[in-house]
């Protein structure tokens, strides 16, 4: 029988310059998913977007087939009459950003309806009735009210429901789904991966997944291709290339992939004197603007934090969006104050009286900021596109007042060969940089004030996986070298189980969970912390993401089973239940 | 390229595992901001061709005496509403280089109007480097030498004469001096204003943003029209030509800073979220040196754009103004002063010539417009 879909020698560009897809050829099947695999820039998105004929105006199909349906019809050759039958109907995709893939001015009901409107000549009735039906099959509890409301209600994962709801209500054969899962949290991730799996063995379409991430393939996917550079490096059945990847670089992908250690060294619990930062009863509520005769609505950013940060070692805070974590390392870093009652002690030097960070008078606080330093998670925005990288390394010393010019650029010399690049590199624009190597330029002006306490806010989450490996060894090194302190914060428990000494696990503003990440990862109490790691997708078929585990503990507090569960804010205290091991639970 | 037993494709070519980490990714990006932007304004050609023009405009200003045969207020009595006069090349199939026929005024009492006869016979050549009415070069050096004069006994209106005899090309040369400054001029005002504020309101935020911002708001309800002619009418009446220059175009900018300061204002917003902003201040920058060294480097070009486009508001301004008698006043040229001249219909029904001012303007007008859209294309060079 014939393939759903056949790619036959593809070849895509941009102008005169050289291909950017080259020669890409695969097929997907009836029922079967396949996955495009690669980091960015490898072609994949262009790939898939190819099958749909959307691509930027600029890209210019150079050669190949793509052949879809029983009829084998070339997609490439197809009038655009017959093409808008395709798209949608027969074809459908969802995209990567949820966000700005819905649009504002349209209730969600109508806006998944137009697909059947477009195709089917249904009634409203008949169209209404679908659209439900479709909601039901995706997972809203109440599909009603999901089809009145407008995207800005909907969290991320309830968008990204409604766009797969959008994808799948005209039945098509295929779906392409582009990174449908990036953009979201892990716990969110795990539940539409999922979703998506079983809406694809109920009605047997094919499923093209674009991904960078090895994890949610072993998860989906029974073919695999992987790209790099717009070239296949290797193709073939999921199982034999994730357990015995012939290729170079599928195999430094498969190393590169973020997974939860099973064996970490049990580590005794942080020393507690000597705290470089020590944070005590630090809540945060942010006053909405009130409108018009509304009282103000208060929201609740962070709630009774204290951490420890004991000198030379790593603390963690790990949590989804709107967990609290990037509130509380704001305050820890004074730009941010706390509600009254919080303290938050910094000792510069061993023994060195302790700063009050939240109450600093303006001389203290130009020495704080010399102290503490900020690594910040998009690494295309930290850096002004309009100054050189000599200007980007030398603002901190000038700002303080430092050194003359030639020792702030033997300054900024020392700090690229210390972050593994090229001091010739000075004059250069931030543009000319990768992802990565802006993030290392990144980490060197942080440290070119040798600061004693680093505040690292996602810094790999924007990164391909083989190249957040490399910072975060980057990191390590900088830290065991330089003695430094890290308040390391993440949403991916993978990343944080290799630097951590400590994890504090957040959800909702609150620290459910506090223990070295030996403890954490084997011995995990709170169902959110287990939620946590049993959503985290492994390249490892044998291991597939344990749903029902996920499901227990990634909803609202006062779905969390006793003695976890709370209501509103009166949440039980966080009781240690073995030494360094804390668990917030009614006693 | 290879295949496995179990059926997979292996890619054959040469992998190379670690590439060079320090490897310049954008190789093509790696020059001053400057010089990208030049290269992507290139591409414009709309745009290229109108910044060359604009360009030789401003560069001929300080020129414009020695270009324009006459001075700005020569009174030729015997050749009023003389029409344009062509510069021909061959009399009567011989080579004779640049000349003029002579034109005599006759007056039509029947139509009541004047009429011009050429003198076919006698063709006078122009004069070259020679002397005439006297002017300053650049403002500043008294001289008297022309490019090129009429001859003896001839005229050269190129296009033609006003009501009183004045050559209209020449005024258009010494009236471009003022109308093309006097948008420079207004649009430095309304930048130093506009930007001011503009970043105190998006920097700062609070109180003062909410002030700018309802003063900014009352500013932009008033009627334009009006209350130009309020504020010019206030001008005294006896000031000279330059300080009623200098008092319209500072009134031009007075009026326009409003709309630019609301496009910094929103600029900065936006900005200010930038992560490289947030180091900055984290690093313990204070708010001017955050501003000048990361916010406005980082959309002058959009700004330099911004006022590419607003100096036409200005240039039209000034020529509204002056044409309803309330801008610039004779014996200052310019370019809506000389159209004030035009206001008769009757008279541009009958000496269509006197309109001629509002070529130059609507030129200038297209090609700012045209320029500033090119730089706008151009700006962002990052974009890709």
């Amino acid at each position: 029988m014939s393939p759903l879909l056949s790619v036959h020698n593809l070849r895509i560009g941009f102008g005169k310059a050289p291909d950017v897809v080259q020669d890409v050829s695969f097929s997907v099947q009836r029922g079967e998913t396949l996955a495009l695999v690669g980091e960015s820039g490898s072609g994949k998105t262009i790939t898939c977007r190819s099958v749909l004929r959307i691509l930027p105006r600029a890209a210019q199909i150079r050669g190949g087939q793509i052949l879809f349906g029983p009829e084998q019809t070339d997609l490439l050759t197809l009038p655009e009459r017959q093409m808008r039958d395709v798209r949608g109907n027969q074809v459908s995709m969802i995209f990567q950003e949820p966000m700005r893939s819905l649009s504002p001015l349209h209730r969600i009901g109508n806006q998944v309806g137009e697909v059947l409107k477009l195709h089917e000549n249904v009634s409203a009735d008949e169209a209404c009735k679908r659209v439900l039906a479709a909601f039901e099959q995706v997972g809203f509890a109440d599909p009603e009210r999901a089809f009145r409301a407008y995207p800005f209600e909907m969290s991320g994962g309830m968008r990204q429901r409604a766009m797969i709801a959008m994808a799948m209500v005209a039945r098509p054969q295929l779906l392409i789904a582009d990174e449908p899962t990036t953009a979201l949290d892990v716990t969110t991730q795990a539940q539409v991966l999922g979703l998506i799996k079983d809406l694809q063995r109920e009605t047997g379409m094919g499923l093209i997944l674009v991904t960078h991430d090895l994890g949610v393939v072993a998860n989906m996917a029974e073919s695999v291709v992987v790209m790099r550079k717009g070239r296949v490096m290797e193709a073939g059945p999921a199982g034999p290339i994730l357990t015995d990847p012939a290729h170079g670089y599928t195999r430094k992908l498969l190393a590169a992939a973020p997974t939860i250690p099973k064996d970490i060294e049990p580590a005794p619990p942080l020393p507690q004197e000597d705290l470089i930062l020590e944070m005590k009863d630090v809540s945060k509520t942010f006053t909405m603007k009130s409108r018009g005769w509304q009282a103000p609505q208060l929201v609740k950013a962070c709630q009774q934090v204290n951490l420890k940060l004991p000198r030379g070692k790593t603390v963690a805070i790990v949590g989804e969006s709107g967990s609290g974590k990037t509130t509380a390392a704001r305050i820890a870093m004074a730009a941010e104050t706390a509600d009254a009652g919080a303290e938050i002690w910094f000792r510069p030097q061993k023994g060195a009286a302790p700063v009050a960070v939240h109450d600093m008078n303006s001389a203290q606080r130009v020495a704080f900021q010399r102290q503490v330093q900020m690594v910040f998670q998009d690494p295309y925005s930290s850096l002004s596109p309009r100054m050189r990288i000599r200007q980007a390394l030398t603002e901190p010393l000038e700002i303080h007042g430092i050194g003359t010019w030639a020792e702030r650029r033997d300054k900024a010399e020392e700090m690229l060969r210390l972050v593994g690049l090229n001091p010739g590199m000075l004059n250069r624009y931030p543009h000319a940089f990768s992802g990565g190597q802006r993030q290392r330029l990144s980490i060197a002006r942080a440290l070119t004030l040798d600061p004693v306490l680093l505040v690292c806010d996602e810094p790999t989450s924007a990164l391909d996986v083989s190249v957040q490996e490399q910072v975060l060894e980057l990191l390590e090194e900088i830290r065991d070298e330089a003695g430094l302190s890290y308040l390391f914060i993440s949403h991916d428990l993978a990343v944080v189980a290799r630097l951590a000494d400590e994890v504090a696990v957040m959800r909702q503003g609150y620290i459910v969970e506090q223990a070295p990440p030996a403890t954490l990862f084997n011995n995990p109490r709170h169902p959110y912390t287990r939620a946590l790691i049993a959503a985290q997708p492994k390249p490892d078929i044998r291991r597939p993401i344990d749903l029902l585990e996920v499901s227990r503990g990634a909803g609202a507090p006062r779905d969390w089973p006793e003695p976890f569960g709370f209501d509103g804010d009166d949440p039980p205290a966080l009781r240690e239940i073995e030494p360094g091991h804390k668990v917030r639970h009614h006693a | 390229m290879s295949i496995l037993p179990d059926g997979r494709y292996v890619d054959d070519a040469p992998y190379d595992a670690a590439e060079d980490l320090s490897a310049i990714e954008r190789a093509d990006l790696d020059a001053p901001s400057w010089l990208l932007m030049w290269r992507q304004f290139r591409r414009h050609r709309l745009g290229l061709i109108s910044g060359a023009f604009l360009l030789f405009c401003y560069l001929m200003l300080p020129f414009a005496g020695f270009i324009a045969p006459y001075g700005a207020n020569e009174r030729n009595a015997l050749h009023l509403y003389a029409p344009p006069q062509a510069v021909r090349l061959w009399h009567e199939g011989e080579f004779v280089g640049p000349f003029v026929y002579p034109i005599t005024a006759e007056r039509d009492l029947v139509r009541f109007q004047w009429t011009y006869e050429a003198d076919r016979s006698t063709p006078r050549p122009l004069e070259w480097f020679c002397d005439g009415a006297e002017y300053r070069l650049f403002g500043l050096i008294p001289t008297d030498t022309h490019l090129f004069c009429a001859p003896e006994g001839a005229t050269v209106f190129l296009w033609g004469a006003d009501r009183l005899g004045r050559d209209v090309f020449s005024r258009i040369l010494y009236g471009a001096q003022l109308s093309l400054t006097v948008g420079l001029i207004g649009i430095t005002v309304s930048f130093l204003l506009g930007i001011t504020l503009g970043a105190i309101a998006g920097y700062f935020g609070g109180v003062l943003d909410w002030l700018i911002q309802r003063t900014i708001e009352i500013l932009r309800s008033l009627p334009e029209l009006p209350l130009w002619l309020a504020l010019s009418a206030a001008v005294p009446s006896n000031w000279g030509p330059v300080a009623v220059f200098f008092i319209i175009s500072i009134i031009l900018g007075l009026l326009d800073w409003p709309g630019l300061a609301r496009a910094v204002r929103s600029k900065f917003l936006a900005l200010r979220e930038e992560e490289y902003v947030r180091a900055a201040e984290m690093m313990g920058a204070k708010p001017g040196r955050v501003i000048r060294r990361h916010l406005l480097p980082n959309f002058m070009s959009h700004l330099i754009a911004s006022a590419t486009l607003s100096i036409p508001a200005m240039i039209l301004g000034e020529t509204a103004l002056s044409f309803l008698g309330l801008g610039l006043r004779a014996p200052a040229v310019s370019w809506g002063v000389m159209l004030n001249d035009a206001q008769n219909l009757a008279s541009i029904e009958i000496y269509p010539w006197t309109a001629i001012p509002m070529l130059p303007i609507i030129v200038v007008v297209l090609a700012f417009n045209f320029l500033g859209d090119g730089l706008r294309d151009s700006l962002d060079p990052y974009k890709s």
